[in-house]
Parts: structure tokens; C-alpha cells; sequence
């Protein structure tokens, strides 16, 4: 069969594992973003404590290899949990998304901070002679102006995040990686090797430069 | 409330304020009367600016008390004593700090809405007038940033003024301004005043002091070296700190 033939032949099945590593990029995004926005406003909190916590999660996070976290969701995590009598389980792909959303907590948990200490202290004093709460004044006055500021080192961060979504393929997940390697151990053609690898390069570089390219954009508009 | 003169709306004795080994303020007294202005004058890093926001609860003082509208400033422990004290002391500033996110119209409208929680209707009536007064009617619906810095400090003025405070202090509000511009926020101040507004002004514009003030103080690291009637103040200045300042400036 000739190497063009059995590309063909793959290419839906590798595009389905790039799809699956588009989804869990996306939750692990999702996850770590919500994680990660309660993070960086406890680095900005009013009780040292609080804020002395969050900013060693966050730091550990950021400073920990993806792949020794993942590890760690992969054998830490059950495979399956009871939950009122539902046995509700745990696949290695969610254990995937959830090892994937701790560094991008930490991440965002940054960027979240870093957003907000941007807005100048005029802001904050200002409403707070206008009698706005702490929270208030966060809410209606400072994260308007800081999540524009914030976006494209966000945008950065899922770009990141989905370029190390092939981690996952090391604990078994059916990605992209996965798909590719183990058509290759079946066709038992080296050969084939640099165009297949190839050609999930193409995939990822299709699916991130835009994406790069954007945020290249807003924070030059900013 | 009975350490507070009969006759004073705001009333501060002998506030010491020290930012780490820096002392601010050493020792400050002032009474200022229900619908006067009063001008805080004196060299940069005198502790004018932080008396203010002693006034105001923005900065919490190490020793002495500060009384203003009712509220002693100095025991304010609560949201709910601190947001009577903002209600009824308000404070403009150097630069401006509008919400550049919001419209003017939405910016003179936040405290009372959010803070208040008075009716938005009435609310933005007020504002339209407050606007009005300020002389910006037809800018409600304009972001901070395309108005120029007089007018901005203008929104801020009205946006003080929402609140319907009792006492307003302005810090330097006219040192972030261009010269031609400086004229009609200073234009606004002295309506208000005239209309009894009691006002606090930290100013570096001499002239606008002597015109508009009922009484100046004149402070020096972190005292008041002299204080008085603009008149008597600055045609016949008793201490040497004052005379070298005044020679300085005028």
C-alpha cells in the first residue's frame, strides 16, 4: 500500500483523536479557568493567610511538570467513585482532563492576579470613597476593565494547554497521538513514520497558529 | 458628638499618622464650620492630601479623633458606619478616577444605586441634573476617555455629588489639568461653595485659595504652622515657614 493509500485510509480515525484532544483541552481549559479565577482573586485578598495559600497552590502548580501531575491524577484518582448508590466512573481521559487542569490553574490563577493588580490603585480608592464594598468594587468596577487585559494571556495559556494535551497519550487515552502510534505499530512500515507524525503536526499547528495569531492581535491592541 | 465644637462639621484634633518610619502627620488639629470652604496649603509631602483621607476614613489614623458630619471617622469599625460616612463625606480627586468602562451617566449613578440602593429612575433624573449643573448635558452617554481632563474632573464632581454628601473634600483636583482647562472645575468649586457646600480643598492654585476659601491652613511636615483668614494669611504671614513658602509661590 502506498504511503499516500494509508493515510487516506487513517486520516479520519487520527482527525477523530485530534477532536478528542480538542474536547479535553477545552474542559481541562474550562476547569482550570474557574480554579484558577477563585485562585488569583484569593492572591489578592485582604487576609494574608488567604492570600499567602493561594499564592503557593498556584506557584506549586506552575512550577510542577504537566507530566508528573498527570501521573499523579492517573494513579491518585479511583477509577470510579459511588455517589448515592451511582457508581459514576472515571476513565483515564477524565483523569486526563482534570491532571491537565491543575497547571492551568496555576496559570490562569497568574493571569487572573496580574489583571488586576494592572488597574491602577486610584480605582479601588476611588471607589472606595464612593462607600462600593470590597467585592462590589471588583466586580462592577475593577474586572470589567481587568478580564480585557486579561484575555489574551489567557488565549496564550489554552495554546499552551493544547500543544501538552499529548501528554495524556502516555496514560493510554485514545488522542491523536495515540491513534497515530498505534496505526503505525499495526502497518510495521518505518517509512510511514514521518509523514503520520507529520501530519499531526499539521493538525496542531492548523488548530493553534490562529489562535496564536489572535492573540498577537488584541495585545497589540492593548 | 459632644466633642465636637457647636459651629464645626468637621473636626480634627491632634491626628498623628506615620506610613512605617515616615511620620505624616505629627500632631494635626483643625475645626472647619458647617457651609464654609476651607484651603489646605503648603509644600509637596506636607501631609495635606492624607489629612484629607483621614477625614474620609480612606486612611485610618494611629492617635487623636476625627469627626466629620456626625461620624467619628476614628471609631469606624463597620460597612455599615463607614458607607453613612461616605454617604455623607465625599471626596474628589487628582486624577479624577472615573470608571473608564462606564458611560458619565453610569458613573454618577453607581454609588447611589449600588451603594444607596436608591431608585434608578430618581437616580438618573438626579444625575441628569447633576450633569446639567456641571455643565455637561449631552455628554451622559460619553466614555471617560473621550472627554477632556476638565470635563472629566467635572463628571467626577457630579458624581461626588450624587451621594448628596454634606462635606466634600477635593484633593489637588486641579494639578492633573491643562491651564485652560483648570478654569471651569475651579468655576464649578466656587458655585458650590457659594451655594454652602462645606468644602475641603487641598490646592496648590494660591489665588483660588485666597478668592474662595473662609479660612486657610497652611501645613509643614506634617503640622499646622499657621492658619487664619485668607486676608490677614496672606498679606501679613506670621511664621517664617509660611513667609518663605508664600514668597515662594506668590
Amino acid at each position: 500500500m502506498s504511503t499516500t493509500s494509508a493515510i487516506f485510509q487513517w486520516f479520519p480515525t487520527i482527525l477523530k483523536g485530534f477532536g478528542f484532544d480538542v474536547l479535553i483541552s477545552m474542559l481541562a481549559m474550562g476547569l482550570g479557568t474557574v480554579a484558577g479565577a477563585f485562585l488569583g482573586i484569593g492572591q489578592i485578598s485582604v487576609h494574608a493567610w488567604a492570600r499567602n495559600i493561594c499564592k503557593w497552590i498556584t506557584q506549586f502548580f506552575r512550577n510542577a511538570p504537566w507530566l508528573v501531575i498527570i501521573f499523579f491524577c492517573i494513579y491518585l484518582l479511583p477509577f470510579e467513585v459511588q455517589f448515592f448508590g451511582t457508581t459514576i466512573p472515571f476513565p483515564a481521559w477524565i483523569k486526563g482532563v482534570f491532571g491537565l487542569s491543575f497547571p492551568v490553574m496555576g496559570n490562569v490563577s497568574e493571569v487572573v492576579r496580574g489583571g488586576i493588580q494592572s488597574i491602577p490603585s486610584g480605582q479601588w480608592e476611588a471607589a472606595d470613597a464612593m462607600g462600593l464594598s470590597r467585592w462590589q468594587t471588583l466586580r462592577l468596577c475593577i474586572l470589567p476593565q481587568a478580564l480585557k487585559r486579561m484575555t489574551a494571556p489567557w488565549m496564550n495559556t489554552y495554546a499552551i494547554l493544547m500543544m501538552a494535551t499529548p501528554l495524556v497519550s502516555i496514560v493510554g487515552v485514545e488522542d491523536s497521538v495515540t491513534i497515530a502510534t498505534s496505526m503505525l505499530a499495526a502497518m510495521r512500515d518505518p517509512a510511514l513514520m514521518m509523514p503520520v507524525y507529520g501530519l499531526v503536526l499539521v493538525l496542531f499547528f492548523l488548530y493553534c497558529a490562529p489562535i496564536a495569531l489572535l492573540t498577537k492581535r488584541l495585545e497589540a491592541r492593548s | 458628638m459632644n466633642s465636637q465644637p457647636d459651629d464645626a462639621i468637621v473636626s480634627v484634633r491632634n491626628i498623628k499618622k506615620a506610613f512605617g518610619p515616615n511620620e505624616v502627620l505629627r500632631g494635626i488639629s483643625l475645626n472647619v464650620k458647617k457651609g464654609t470652604a476651607a484651603a489646605l496649603i503648603g509644600p509637596s509631602g506636607s501631609g495635606k492630601s492624607t489629612v484629607l483621607r483621614c477625614i474620609n476614613g480612606l486612611i485610618a489614623v494611629d492617635a487623636g479623633e476625627a469627626y466629620a458630619d456626625g461620624h467619628a471617622v476614628h471609631k469606624i469599625h463597620t460597612a455599615k458606619q463607614s458607607i453613612a460616612l461616605r454617604k455623607d463625606v465625599s471626596m474628589v480627586f487628582q486624577q479624577y478616577n472615573l470608571f473608564p468602562h462606564m458611560t458619565v451617566l453610569e458613573n454618577v449613578m453607581l454609588a447611589p444605586v449600588t451603594v444607596l440602593k436608591q431608585d434608578a429612575e430618581e437616580v438618573e433624573e438626579r444625575a441628569v441634573k447633576l450633569l446639567a449643573k456641571v455643565r455637561l448635558t449631552g455628554k451622559e452617554k460619553e466614555y471617560p476617555g473621550s472627554l477632556s481632563g476638565g470635563q472629566q474632573q467635572r463628571v467626577a464632581i457630579a458624581r461626588s455629588l450624587a451621594m448628596r454628601p454634606n462635606v466634600m473634600l477635593f484633593d489637588e483636583v486641579t494639578a492633573a489639568l491643562d491651564p485652560e482647562t483648570v478654569k471651569e472645575v475651579l468655576n464649578t468649586i466656587r458655585e458650590l461653595v457659594a451655594e454652602g457646600m462645606t468644602s475641603i480643598l487641598v490646592t496648590h492654585e494660591m489665588r483660588f485659595a485666597r478668592e474662595v476659601a473662609h479660612h486657610i491652613f497652611f501645613t509643614d511636615k506634617g503640622l499646622i504652622v499657621e492658619h487664619g483668614e485668607p486676608k490677614e494669611f496672606f498679606s501679613a504671614p506670621k511664621d517664617e515657614r509660611t513667609k518663605e513658602f508664600l514668597s515662594h509661590i506668590l
